[in-house]
This record gives structure tokens, C-alpha cells and sequence, in this order.
């Protein structure tokens, strides 16, 4: 059991996130994050699905999504040769006599502040999960009032590319999911 | 030229070859129903939605063709969900168009608005909500090669009612386009090397056995699966979907295997070195405990949906794909062997569990074996409701050939019979069907004889009425301490006036004797007719296994 990252190149299309979430839920596979852009081509958006399974439940994921007829392409971004960031913004009280501190603190994890009010600074990180992870538990300390997390996104490294894996025909519109052995 | 929406769609119901078309009208869909009163394709109008679309469900599962249904907006299209959740578990290709509100009313909870392409998601293959009427051509055109495509399944189009008004310029499909080879599946060397490894296995099984499931039905193999069984004189086991896909008059032949299989077909898979599954998709149904069903066994698994191995069973040689090319490519890598001791072992086991013979009252496995006597060899489709006579056809009738058995497998659709025996028996003029339902199944979409009737359908239904929700009361008296909470039904029905007022003659039976007779006539006559077959409420479906455990273990009943 570990966490999987699945990135999914879809049809930019009204109704695309409620199939691929609903398969999730549908099937009972739990979304840890769901993370959903457009692409450089209009046509696509891209989601990137953070979740916790077996690599045979994995396996099962990747093929129920790559029978959803919008799905163009899916693949698992592994571990060690992928960049996965997900960005937070962090509200934490500081009183005048905290600020530096939770600035310092904030510099230490590569974190930025993007906000200063009297009682308060908004905090932004844009990290690896476990970089974020221990950023927000340093910082409850000082009391959270509010954060949001993007959810992860991620590339592979090197000179490879989701539109390789593209199914290979496509109609006006779109076309029916290839099979293969 | 220039037509509206609602004639685009029948135009592309024709250049589909769509000559036949199950629905009901209503408000947001008449624009549709005033092309239709053109004439160009024929309709027919059942009592109900969940009728039509179980009848258009019966007509592609006989016919091996797309069915199209067709129902408006809101109540219309709800009553079609149960009929779309029983296609999409069968895999049956459906084309469903609903009316919508006009596009200005979306989402505003409009008079018989709801939202049909979110309720029905699960249970579609895809589904479209037209938006535009120039995609209407293209959206429909897809939607039937989506349907019919790889894995079969239903596919719902809503078009709200102004998108069916609308004016535009219609260009038929072009030949060449129609024609043009879509998505060619090839084998590739992965899938080379495992039909390799898969026919290593087979030639040193000792014990191997098929089984065949919906899939060999649905991709019409048929021919190349009997070839590669007698190669392997191998066993060969149906699931209640494959029935009719590997003749039961071959000597290869167990019969079905599951929790109501016959005992020689479970204990051959249970004791079996190799399996080789074709088109099934190893429900818990079939496999009993799924965690000891593949102890000590190779599973080799051929299934056009790759998503479909390793799903419920892991298996050790994974093969998706064009069924029919696994299998002829299989079929070709393999050398004939003959695994004879394992017969010695089957051939006792045939003897020791041969039927015993049925006494000489009216029982419904005999009246099953009486109509399995009187049908064979003839041009017969069988339709079923679901519940214990379903068990009972499927042990006791013997389908000889594909698309002559339609049953209600994956969602177990109580009602599903009577409209599916409609739509096949419309589906096939040629051929007689009989639809073998239970009293229960019968009162929920029994109002389906006005169409039998209306349409002059030479359909034979025979109600097995043993005046309870049998398979519930048999589950009850097993499991339940005899508690027949609501299963009961000791208030009696009279089917025979029950006919009567849809001018179909009805006749009860409570004797060997009276059934054939009234069996012959109903043979005899060209119109609808009804048998009501009494058999007593006691009467259980065996043998049966024990749930959540291994193909070996029968209940003791």
C-alpha cells in the first residue's frame, strides 16, 4: 500500500471531472487529491489523482479510467523520476512580537509571505508534500486560521511526454476506447 | 439538406440500419414522435418505459444488433434506468435517446426536468447531451459504434426538445467514412508471447477445463471456441450469460457452473489443473469464494475488456483483446491433446449426479425437460424472468445455439422477461420464443402482454406460479430461520382472466397431462398465449452451493 500519483490527459469537455471522480467513488478507490488544468492544447485538460492502493488496485484504476471514453491518457508518475509539487497558502496568527519569527520560519521550508495584516501572515509554499507536510506542522503552533492545498500536479523528467500514451484514433468529436492485449 | 434535429436522428437511425425502434412518447420528446409519424422506421409502443427498453434490450441480445429505445424527458427517462443498469451488466449494445427540457430551461428544475446523463453515468457505457444541433449526426454516429464497439454496452443521447426543432443541414455519412476500418485490434508481442505460454499450460494440463461466458456470445467466437474445446478435448462449462454459446448437445458439454450449476460442471472446475475462461468475467456468482477459487490452478483469462482481468480473480495468463483472434491464434499454437483419465473422473461424476427422474406431479424442471424435449433441434429463443424458474430453464432446458437464451444475469432484473421475450420475438419473426417467468416477476411488467397482444406476437409465456417470491423464500428458508418475511403471496392470482383482458387465452395447468396439452396448442397457434404452470410453493432450486465458499461445497438440501 502506497501512494500513487496518476496523471490523466483528458477531453476538455463540460462533465469529464464528475466521470473520472465518479469512477473513484464509484468503484470505491479513495482520491487523496484531485488536481485538475487546461494544457498547452485546448482541447485537454489535465488531472493529476493522488491515491492509496495496492499496485494491483492501482493497475485496476489506470484501466477503468483509460475506458472512460474522454480519457485520452494515464499514467503513473513514478517516484524517482518525477517532479510532483503541490502548492499551499497557510493564514497563521502572528502577533507583531511573532512576525519575524514565522517570516524565519516560513524562509526556512523555501516558503514566501504573501500577506501581512496585524494579527496575521498568509504564507505560500510550492513543494514536494512532505516539504508542505512539515511547513503546516511547524506553523499550528502558532494557530491556523484558515489553509488550502492545490492538491498535487507532476511531470515525469526527461524528454517523454503524455501524448505519446494517446489513444490512436480520435474522431471529430472523439473515439471509442481502444483494447489491447 | 435542411431538416430539424428531430429528423436527423431518424435519418441516422436509418443510416445506422435501424428498422426498428421500442419507446413510449411524452412532451419533450414529441418532435420526435411527429417524425416518426413519417413512417420511415417502424415503433413499437410498449405499456411502459422500463417494457420498451427491455424489449429493445431482448431484440439486440437475439439479433446481435444495437437497440434503440426511446422515451422523454424526466419520469419517461427515469423508468428507463433499471432497463440501462441491466444492459450495461450484461453488456448489451442500446442506443437510448431521451427529450430534454428545451436548453434555456437546464437546470432549472423545469416541468419533467432531471438530470438523465447524471443519474445514468454509472450505468452507461458513455452518454451525450446535445447541445448543438450540428453535432447531433456525429453524436449519434458515435454513440452506436461506442455501443456496439469492443465491450458492448448502452449509450444514452438527451436532446432537448428545441435542439429536435431546430433547423440544419443534414449531410448523410459518406459511404467511404461508413465503411472506413475503425480502431483494427492486432495481437501484439506481448500478447504473442502470452498465447505462447498460454498454450504451453494447455498442452500439459492434465485436467483442464473452459469456460465459456456472455463474451463468446457477444463477440460471436462461437465457432472458433468449439474448435479450440475439441482440440483440447476439454470440458467445457457455461456461465448463465455464455448459455447457448457452446451447444449443450456437445459431448464436451457439462452444462452451467455457478451457484445453481450443475454439480458434474462445478466439481470439474473446482477440481481442474487449468482453466481457460473465456468472455466471463468471474462474478461472485460463478466463482463461489473467490479466494480459494483459483487455489491450485492456472487461470487463463481471454476477455475484450482488459479492465476485466484481475479484477475479481487474479489470473496467471491475462489475455485481452479480439476474442476471436485470441482464440483462433490460440487455437492455431496448440497441439490436440486428450486428457482421458480426467474424463474417467468426469464420466463418474456424470453418473453419480445424473438427473434423477422428476415423479408425476406438475413440477417445473419436469415441465423445463417437457420443453427442452418438444424444442429441440427447432428454431427456439428462450427469455426468462429472474428468481427460481430462471435456475430451473437454465438446468433444465438445453440451448443449443447463441442468441436463443436471454436472461436478466448481472443486475438480476425481476420483470425483465415478459418485454425481452417481446423484443426478441419482434427481433426474430421467424423464430418462436417462449418466455419462461414466475408469478412475482409476472405482476410487475405483466401489462406487457397488451403489446404481445397488440403486435400480434405468436409469444408463448409460461408463468411458473408457485404463489410466492420463490428464490426470496427459498433464500429465507435457508438462511433465515424459515421466516418468510413478505415472500409469501397466498392470495391467488388468476393469470388466466389476467390474459383474458388483453384478448390473450390463458390457460392454468396443474397436471403433466394439462400442460402438454395446452403446450401443443400454444405450439399450434399463431397468436400470444399464456400457460400457468401450478407447482407447489415448497419446491427449491438445487443443487446449490454454499455462499462464500469453493466450488465443492453443495448445501445439503
Amino acid at each position: 500500500m502506497g501512494h500513487h500519483t496518476i496523471s490523466i490527459l483528458v477531453l476538455n469537455q463540460s462533465g469529464v471531472l464528475v466521470r473520472v471522480a465518479g469512477m473513484f467513488s464509484r468503484r470505491g478507490f479513495n482520491i487523496e487529491s484531485l488536481a485538475v488544468g487546461t494544457t498547452h492544447v485546448p482541447e485537454y485538460s489535465r488531472i493529476t489523482a493522488v491515491m492509496q492502493g495496492s499496485d494491483a488496485i492501482v493497475a485496476q484504476v489506470v484501466k477503468q479510467l483509460e475506458k472512460l471514453v474522454e480519457v485520452r491518457a494515464v499514467e503513473i508518475l513514478p517516484v524517482n523520476t518525477a517532479v510532483v509539487r503541490d502548492m499551499a497558502m497557510i493564514k497563521v496568527k502572528a502577533a507583531q512580537n511573532k512576525k519575524l519569527e514565522v517570516l524565519q520560519l516560513a524562509e526556512t521550508f523555501g516558503a514566501k509571505v504573501v500577506d501581512i495584516s496585524n494579527e496575521t501572515l498568509m504564507v505560500e509554499i510550492t513543494s514536494g508534500k512532505t516539504n508542505t507536510d512539515a511547513l503546516i506542522d511547524a506553523l499550528s503552533s502558532y494557530g491556523i486560521l484558515e489553509m488550502i492545498r492545490t492538491g498535487v500536479v507532476g511531470l515525469q523528467r526527461g524528454d517523454c511526454s503524455i501524448y505519446e500514451k494517446e489513444k490512436c484514433e480520435i474522431s471529430a468529436l472523439f473515439d471509442t476506447a481502444q483494447v489491447e492485449a | 439538406m435542411k431538416i430539424s434535429g428531430a429528423q436527423g436522428i431518424i435519418e441516422c437511425l436509418l443510416e445506422q440500419g435501424v428498422d426498428t425502434v421500442f419507446g413510449y412518447p411524452g412532451g419533450r420528446i414529441l418532435p420526435l414522435y411527429d417524425a416518426i409519424y413519417e413512417g420511415k422506421i417502424r415503433h413499437i409502443l410498449t405499456v411502459h418505459e422500463q417494457g420498451a427498453i427491455h424489449a429493445a434490450d431482448g431484440y439486440a441480445r437475439a439479433s446481435g444488433k444495437v437497440g434503440v429505445c426511446i422515451a422523454t424527458s424526466g419520469p419517461g427517462a427515469t423508468n428507463l434506468v433499471t432497463g440501462l443498469a441491466n444492459a450495461y451488466l450484461d453488456s448489451v449494445p442500446l442506443v437510448v435517446i431521451t427529450g430534454q427540457v428545451s436548453t434555456d430551461l437546464i437546470g432549472a428544475d423545469a416541468f419533467q426536468e432531471v438530470d438523465i446523463t447524471g443519474i445514468t453515468m454509472p450505468i452507461t457505457k458513455h452518454n451525450f447531451l446535445v447541445k448543438d444541433v450540428a453535432t447531433l449526426p456525429e453524436i449519434m454516429r458515435f454513440a452506436f459504434r461506442i455501443a456496439s464497439s469492443g465491450r458492448p454496452g448502452p449509450v444514452l443521447i438527451d436532446v432537448p426538445s428545441d435542439i429536435q426543432l431546430d433547423v440544419f443541414n443534414f449531410t448523410q455519412e459518406e459511404e467511404q467514412e461508413k465503411n472506413k476500418p475503425r480502431f483494427q485490434w492486432e495481437l501484439s508481442q506481448l500478447g504473442s508471447s502470452l498465447i505462447d505460454r498460454a498454450a504451453a499450460v494447455l498442452e500439459t494440463a492434465k485436467q483442464p477445463v473452459m469456460i465459456v461466458g456472455g463474451g463468446v456470445v457477444s463477440s460471436g467466437a462461437y465457432e472458433q471456441v468449439v474448435a479450440l474445446a475439441e482440440k483440447m478435448n476439454a470440458p467445457v462449462v457455461s456461465t448463465l450469460m455464455g448459455l447457448g454459446s457452446f451447444s449443450s448437445e456437445h459431448p464436451l458439454f457439462l452444462g452451467l457452473t455457478g451457484m445453481h450449476g450443475h454439480k458434474r460442471a462445478n466439481l470439474a472446475v473446482h477440481g481442474a489443473d487449468v482453466v481457460i475462461a473465456i468472455g466471463s468475467r468471474f462474478n461472485d456468482r460463478v466463482t463461489g469464494n473467490k479466494f480459494k477459487y483459483a487455489e491450485g490452478k492456472t487461470l487463463i483469462h481471454i476477455d475484450v475488456d482488459p479492465a476485466e482481468l484481475d479484477k475479481n480473480v487474479s489470473t496467471h495468463i491475462p489475455l485481452a483483446g479480439d476474442v476471436k483472434q485470441l482464440v483462433t491464434t490460440l487455437n492455431e499454437r496448440i497441439k490436440p491433446f486428450n486428457p482421458s483419465p480426467w474424463w474417467k473422473v468426469i464420466w463418474e461424476w456424470k453418473q453419480e449426479f445424473a438427473v434423477k427422474p422428476d415423479g408425476n406431479d406438475l413440477s417445473a424442471t419436469w415441465m423445463l425437460k417437457q420443453v427442452a424435449e418438444r424444442t429441440k433441434g427447432k428454431p427456439f429463443i428462450f427469455a426468462t424472468d429472474v428468481g427460481q424458474h430462471q435456475m430451473w430453464a437454465a438446468q433444465n432446458l438445453h440451448i443449443e445455439t447463441p442468441r436463443s437464451w436471454i436472461t436478466s444475469g448481472g443486475l438480476g432484473t425481476m420483470g425483465f422477461g415478459l418485454p425481452a421475450a417481446i423484443g426478441a420475438q419482434i427481433a426474430m419473426p421467424t423464430k418462436r420464443v417462449i418466455a419462461i417467468v414466475g408469478d412475482g416477476g409476472m405482476k410487475m411488467t405483466g401489462c406487457e402482454l397488451f403489446t404481445a397482444a397488440s403486435q400480434g406476437l405468436p409469444l408463448i409465456t409460461i408463468i411458473v406460479d408457485n404463489s410466492s417470491l420463490g428464490m426470496v423464500r427459498q433464500l429465507q428458508q435457508l438462511f433465515y430461520k424459515q421466516r418468510y418475511s413478505e415472500s409469501l403471496l397466498p392470495v391467488p392470482m388468476d393469470f388466466v382472466c389476467f390474459a383474458k383482458a388483453f384478448g390473450i387465452e390463458g390457460t392454468l395447468t396443474t397436471t403433466q397431462e394439462e400442460f402438454l396439452a395446452a403446450f401443443s396448442a400454444a405450439i399450434e397457434s399463431n397468436c400470444p398465449r399464456v400457460i400457468i404452470v401450478k407447482i407447489p410453493t415448497e419446491q427449491l432450486v438445487t443443487p446449490m452451493l454454499k455462499p462464500n465458499s469453493p466450488l465443492d461445497t453443495f448445501m445439503d438440501i
